[in-house]
């Protein structure tokens, strides 16, 4: 008897475990969630805003009616979507590849259920949008323009036309980033690495050019200096310097220096030679 | 607590009544009692669990009457056995150790609770209270290499002087804020990724090629690291850029061999240069040792300036004419004095008279 007793007991705390489980939803930090009354929404548990500390939200334990209230769970974290890559015409007719990605988080979840469902239909959506206002406002630009700081501008409206859209789907953009901007593939990369080719073949006949021009002015200062210092040295007696000069000359164009013995001649000689007087027995 | 279960299993009211030898012969029917008489010499494991369950019985149930305390017993090992494990249970899943890196974040039903910090620390037990382990201080690295993606296996970015740089350079980054790195991201890591990404594009998009090879690559690592962290702390990610650091940076092997061409051609330049000083060097060298040559005879010529220059013209003349074969002519008549031998030359030279 005692043991049939245990049984009921049993049986009334598992009906009541599962009312009680039925009737408490634990809500972590990381969602938000949505309460449908018959499939109407009604409240949201842990509702994003700004600036709230993590431990003061409404994440926790929460009761619910059972049976009658559902929940629907959406994130409440900051969300991203890739844009594919996509061309992009400038102003100047140059094609970009650009890639792109943007942060958003789901701020009004009943909008945001409503107009969509779940999250993942949220980036589907507004993929396209971030895609046509991408193209739309570098479009705008020239190809160099794209290059500079002016980007943030253009990121900035890219985030206001984004903005707007998502709003209806009850999410906030929380940032709009171009990740790349490519030259695509084939003739516009070929082109490009060719320029950058040809600029390089230029800077090195270039170089090349100057470092020749470096070596004649070096070499000619020098030969200047050495010209300089002879005529310092020679100027100050031309005439000796004449006769000592002959001599050297001699010396070397006859062949009887002792480093240059390759020069042997022969040497007719007038007995009228100025070496010769003394050999006429001084006829002078 | 563990002596009593014996005792608590092999009553007589339960299934497994047979155990003790005094019930056996009230209940002859049992399936089991004829393994009883064989059993009962036995000197060894029944007896001596025999001994135990008395014991056991003898300490439980010494006032108690027969009929009630079985299914007391029965309920009472279960009590037990769930009673260890849930208390087992619940000493495993509240303490915890923590490492010197790590954080434990506690969510209490969902909740953020705290955060542990390194050493023993304790929770609610778990359905309750879920610990989450973070390495803290640990030093996360993304690698973005050069054939990461991008054309023909190069990480290839635009300069600002619309050039194209191959680029590869890691991120160092670790968890300033457990709670904001749990709880704000959906994707913290592919997030930190693409900032740094992105910022990297932005800071090669506003220094030319050039600037990038070379000089001012520390200055393109700080400003992505900066620039990088702005844009997290924007996201609240809870995360410290530790570091950016570009691992190479090179032309696009497209056109490498041009490039090689300008170091090339760098090289050409200076060795044009070496060849013209050395030049420079020998000819001043030269001109200075001939002119202070001259100069020092110079100074004994003014001294006596007719002795010199006949002894300068008669050591030249000797030098000159010892080597030499020489032929001496009247200047009318054509008299040798001595022969004119031209075929004597070791080689033949042109003549110069």
């Amino acid at each position: 008897m005692l043991r049939r007793n245990l049984l009921w007991w049993a049986g009334i705390a598992l009906v009541l475990l599962a009312a009680t489980a039925a009737s408490l939803a634990v809500v972590p930090e990381t969602r938000q969630a949505l309460v449908l009354r018959f499939g109407k929404p009604v409240r949201v548990i842990n509702a994003y805003h700004p600036g709230e500390t993590f431990g003061g939200t409404g994440a926790g334990l929460v009761g619910r009616v059972p049976f009658v209230e559902n929940l629907v769970w959406i994130d409440k974290r900051v969300l991203d979507f890739d844009m594919q890559r996509q061309a992009v015409l400038s102003t100047d007719q140059l094609r970009l590849e650009v890639d792109a990605y943007a942060r958003y988080r789901i701020v009004n979840p009943v909008q945001m259920y409503v107009a969509a469902g779940t999250e993942r239909r949220v980036s589907d959506a507004l993929k396209p949008i971030l895609g046509s206002a991408l193209r739309n406002e570098l479009g705008k630009r020239p190809f160099a323009a794209l290059l500079t700081p002016e980007r943030d501008v253009v990121m900035g409206n890219i985030r206001n036309a984004l903005a707007r859209v998502a709003a209806q789907y009850g999410a906030e953009i929380v940032d709009v980033r171009i990740k790349r901007a490519d030259l695509p593939d084939g003739t516009p990369l070929e082109s490009a690495f060719n320029r950058m080719r040809t600029a390089r073949q230029q800077e090195a006949r270039s170089i090349e050019a100057e470092g020749r021009r470096e070596a004649q002015i070096v070499m000619g200062e020098a030969d200047a200096e050495a010209a300089k210092t002879y005529a310092a040295s020679f100027g100050k007696d031309a005439n000796f310097y004449d006769f000592y000069r002959a001599m050297q000359s001699y010396r070397t164009t006859f062949g009887t220096d002792d480093e240059n013995p390759r020069g042997a001649a022969s040497i007719i000689l007038s007995p009228d030679n100025d070496y010769l007087r003394q050999f006429r027995g001084s006829r002078r | 607590m563990t002596e009593r279960m014996p005792g608590v299993v092999l009553n007589e009211g339960g299934p497994w009544g047979g155990g003790s030898g005094g019930n056996e012969s009230n209940e002859p029917k049992r399936p089991w009692g004829s393994g009883g008489p064989r059993r009962r010499p036995g000197p060894t494991g029944p007896s001596a669990l025999d001994a135990l369950i008395r014991r056991g019985r003898a300490r439980l149930s010494g006032g108690g009457g027969g009929g009630r305390h079985p299914e007391i017993e029965l309920g009472g090992l279960w009590r037990w056995a769930v009673l260890g494990a849930f208390l087992l249970w619940i000493a495993v899943t509240s303490t915890h150790t923590i490492g010197p890196q790590q954080r434990g974040v506690i969510t209490r039903l969902g909740k953020y609770a705290g955060t542990l910090q390194p050493g023993l620390g304790f929770s609610l037990p778990a359905p309750i209270d879920i610990v989450t382990k973070i390495d803290v201080d640990n030093i996360h690295v993304i690698d973005i290499d050069t054939g990461a993606d991008g054309a023909q296996g190069q990480n290839l970015m635009l300069t600002g002087d619309e050039n194209i740089i191959d680029l590869a350079y890691s991120v160092r980054w670790d968890i300033r804020d457990p709670e904001l790195y749990l709880f704000e991201l959906a994707d913290p890591d592919g997030t930190i990724k693409e900032v740094a990404e992105s910022a990297m594009r932005e800071a090669i998009a506003r220094v030319t090629l050039n600037e990038a090879i070379g000089a001012r690559r520390s200055q393109i690592e700080a400003r992505v690291a900066e620039r990088a962290q702005e844009i997290l702390d924007r996201y609240h990610a809870g995360v410290l850029i530790q570091g950016v650091a570009i691992k190479q940076a090179d032309p696009p092997s497209g056109v490498m061999d041009a490039f090689k061409e300008v170091s090339a051609a760098q090289q050409t330049a200076q060795s044009y240069l070496n060849q013209a000083h050395a030049y420079a060097t020998q000819v001043t060298a030269k001109a200075q040792g001939e002119a202070t040559a001259f100069d020092k005879v110079y100074e004994q010529y003014k001294l006596a300036p007719e002795v010199t220059r006949q002894r300068m013209y008669y050591e030249t003349m000797e030098k000159v004419l010892a080597k030499t074969d020489k032929t001496i002519v009247e200047a009318q008549g054509v008299t040798p004095y001595l022969p004119i031998q031209p075929a004597q030359r070791p080689q033949p030279a042109p003549q110069g008279k």
